[in-house]
């Protein structure tokens, strides 16, 4: 008999008790729980997901879409870096600024390859308000999973506010589980110290995001026109 | 075949020397009370708590009703995804076949990310033996690894060692697993973190297998999920060409859905955090994006002999945040060394003699290392009743019976060391149906009352070492009531 043959006969007869009848799954689950927490409106939600990325030690940074570039740029400027990974899809105007050499993201890079790498700009597929998470997945400008892992510095342009969700259940409707999902809720951090948070590990040590788009009654006001502000370190 | 830690005494006897260990102490009490607060806060946040935590049990509770249903619609899903799943009844079947595809790649080494699956079958000492050498990547696995130590709690294995500890522990042993620790490395977290950091990175780029468990798997879709903080994860999860994931049986939900649930209370309930740094999510293979094999190996190793214990099954539900751990009393004092197991704290006291059986002096011994405050069920996340299973185990423990072993019915035998309870009891029992006999023997006690030992002798002295004797009034109660009516009489 297969491990397998005698794994789920075991199962079965674990289960001997359970009725033919048994309450099935749409019934058995209750779903009263909230499929987000509290009322916000489009600009209340995008300013949580500032707090609370901030709130982990990303670093959040305001522009309209047409300042990308110059804001981009000079992001890249002051973190002094040489080289910058450009996954497939990205909006090639986003870079057009900038000085660092970009490296397309392929498929035969090798580690070493991007270890040498300082910085990689991606967007993303979803931003999720309560939890401060950015979800990537793989689609355009995003790239595979390992260049947003192996460079230090990770510049990450959320379109506001038509990418940000409130909540996870929000996200998971909006997501496909056939594609490679990376969740990203602030910098590499562990707690095996003493049960205390430290930022700073394996992942990128420096997670920059930027929210492109109008937000025109939060953020923006009172500062100049074409001044991206920064909030967060 | 499962993984007891060699030599290892009864629970009271292990407890016993942790306590006279001070540093451990001052580490356990220091870490625990700080993820106590956190996680209060974090879970306060979020007002539906009580329905995620209605839901998450029930989701659990519905699969395990029907495990061999979605147990096969995963293999389906997996399948079709890319992926190849094996299935291994015991951790020596899980060891040979997960040393049989590492060998096949031609690789000697394979990097990890922490896995409680991996540590329950011993499978870095399988994979020792079989001259593939394993590096544990997760941070607090690492400080185990090179201290040569064992791991004392779920989510962070290392949480009995302080940070002056894992300085000496990193300075005396990263050069002889790879890169040295810095010069003049000094015990601040951040250093610390930075050390790890520049010692695995060199694994990390070379690694062509990487091994995992998983956290959640999705029957409907055949998505496997790792939720982690380090960035570890993601680096043995997506630069080697060959991924492994040994995950045990009970960690498959029904559908994609599910994870709303657990996504919103798995973080809060383990590093109290609103999400944790990094979550993966993968379905078999992609072309061009991670490893181009991927094996999924589910594992039984006890869990189907847990199933069959109706009362007991709902320790299956568990999701690994040792939540329950953090707010418990007994471990907090007697530390995760003590439970003689990868899963120590009340979820280790009832998982381990259902996953081992009761045979051995430590699994008959941890139903009892509990004073069944019930704070652990408070705080769990899937609403699993830990002191309701202490006690069956106590009643199997005891009284024997019936019982499931390696997929086989089997009667247990009373335990031998509960003969004068069991004695006792038997006694109560004949005192209790005897209403004459019961009245003759208040009447003695009371007039013997002044004679009233403090202590029992014999066998009975066990339980007055912690317990004081009860007064003994100077009338029975029946008396009292027939010469008083209940107390109207009182008076005259």
């Amino acid at each position: 008999m297969s491990d397998r043959e005698r794994v789920l006969g075991r199962v079965r007869r674990a289960l001997a008790d359970v009725p033919e009848d048994d309450t099935p799954y749409d019934r058995a689950i209750p779903r009263s729980y909230a499929r987000e927490h509290g009322v916000r409106s489009a600009e209340e939600t995008v300013e949580l997901l500032a707090e609370n990325l901030a709130d982990y030690r990303a670093v959040v940074h305001r522009c309209a879409e047409a300042e990308l570039p110059v804001l981009i740029a000079r992001l890249l400027a002051a973190r002094g870096a040489k080289s910058v990974l450009v996954p497939d899809g990205l909006p090639s105007a986003w870079l057009a600024n900038a000085d660092p050499v970009p490296v397309p993201d392929r498929a035969e890079s090798t580690p070493y390859e991007l270890d040498a790498v300082d910085s990689v700009v991606t967007g993303c597929a979803v931003a999720v308000a309560e939890t401060g998470t950015l979800v990537l997945d793989g689609g355009p400008g995003q790239g595979r999973r390992r260049i947003t892992l192996v460079p230090d510095h990770h510049i990450c342009v959320v379109r506001v506010p038509e990418q940000v969700v409130a909540s996870v259940p929000q996200a998971l409707e909006r997501l496909s589980p056939t594609r490679p999902l990376t969740w990203i809720s602030g910098p590499s951090a562990t707690s095996d110290i003493e049960l205390n948070r430290v930022e700073g590990v394996h992942g990128p040590r420096t997670l920059e995001v930027v929210f492109a788009g109008v937000i025109p009654s939060v953020g923006g006001a009172g500062r100049p026109e074409g001044t991206p502000a920064s909030v967060g370190e | 075949m499962n993984e007891t830690f060699v030599g290892m005494p009864a629970f009271p006897e292990a407890a016993q020397k942790a306590l006279g260990n001070g540093t451990l102490r001052g580490n356990l009490r220091h870490a625990t009370h700080t993820i106590r607060a956190k996680r209060a806060a974090a879970v306060a946040e979020v007002s539906d708590w009580a329905e995620l935590r209605e839901a998450g049990s029930r989701i659990k509770e519905h699969t395990l009703r029907h495990l061999d249903r979605y147990l096969e619609q995963l293999e389906e899903s997996v399948t079709a995804a890319g992926g190849t799943v094996h299935w291994a009844a015991d951790a020596a079947e899980a060891n040979r076949i997960v040393t049989r595809l590492v060998k096949e790649t031609g690789e000697s080494e394979v990097v990890k990310v922490k896995s409680m699956a991996t540590q329950e079958i011993g499978l870095n000492e399988a994979l020792e033996a079989a001259g593939i050498r394993a590096y544990e990547t997760d941070l607090a696995e690492l400080i185990v690894q090179l201290g040569e130590d064992r791991p004392s709690h779920i989510l962070v294995p290392a949480i009995h060692r302080n940070r002056a500890e894992i300085r000496d522990i990193f300075r005396t042993a990263m050069a002889g697993w790879g890169r040295p620790a810095p010069e003049g490395l000094s015990d601040s977290p951040a250093e610390l973190a930075e050390a790890a950091r520049l010692h695995l990175r060199e694994k990390f780029l070379r690694a062509r297998v990487g091994v995992s468990g998983a956290n959640f798997m999705v029957a409907e879709t055949g998505t496997m999920v790792v939720v982690e903080s380090e960035g570890n994860g993601r680096m043995c999860l997506t630069l080697p060409e060959t991924l492994i994931s040994v995950a045990g049986l009970e960690k498959v939900v029904p559908t994609w859905r599910d994870l709303e649930v657990f996504l919103q209370t798995l973080p809060r309930s383990s590093t109290a955090e609103r999400m944790n740094p990094y979550t993966s999510m993968w379905t078999g293979t992609t072309d061009g994006d991670g490893p181009r094999a991927f094996h999924l190996v589910l594992l039984d190793n006890g869990r189907t002999d847990t199933l069959a214990d109706e009362v007991g099954r709902q320790a299956l539900r568990c999701i690994r945040c040792s939540a329950c751990l953090n707010v418990c009393p007994v471990y907090e004092r007697a530390g995760g060394h003590a439970y003689g197991s990868v899963y120590p704290g009340p979820i280790g006291a009832i998982l381990s003699p259902q996953l081992r059986g009761t045979a051995s002096e430590i699994d008959a011994s941890l139903p009892y290392a509990s004073s069944l405050c019930g704070a652990c069920y408070e705080v769990c996340p899937v609403a699993i009743d830990i002191p309701e299973v202490l006690v069956r185990l106590r009643e199997r423990v005891v009284e024997g019976g019936p019982a499931v072993r390696e997929g086989n019915r089997v009667v247990l035998r009373p335990a031998r060391g509960h003969a004068a309870e069991r004695a006792a009891m038997r006694a109560a029992r004949w005192i209790f149906t005897h209403p004459d006999a019961l009245r003759t023997g208040q009447r003695l006690a009371s007039r013997a009352r002044r004679l009233r030992p403090r202590t029992l002798p014999g066998p009975g002295a066990a339980w007055t070492r912690t317990r004081d004797l009860p007064e003994v009034p100077a009338e029975p109660f029946r008396d009292w009531w027939e010469r008083t009516r209940g107390g109207k009489e009182e008076t005259k």
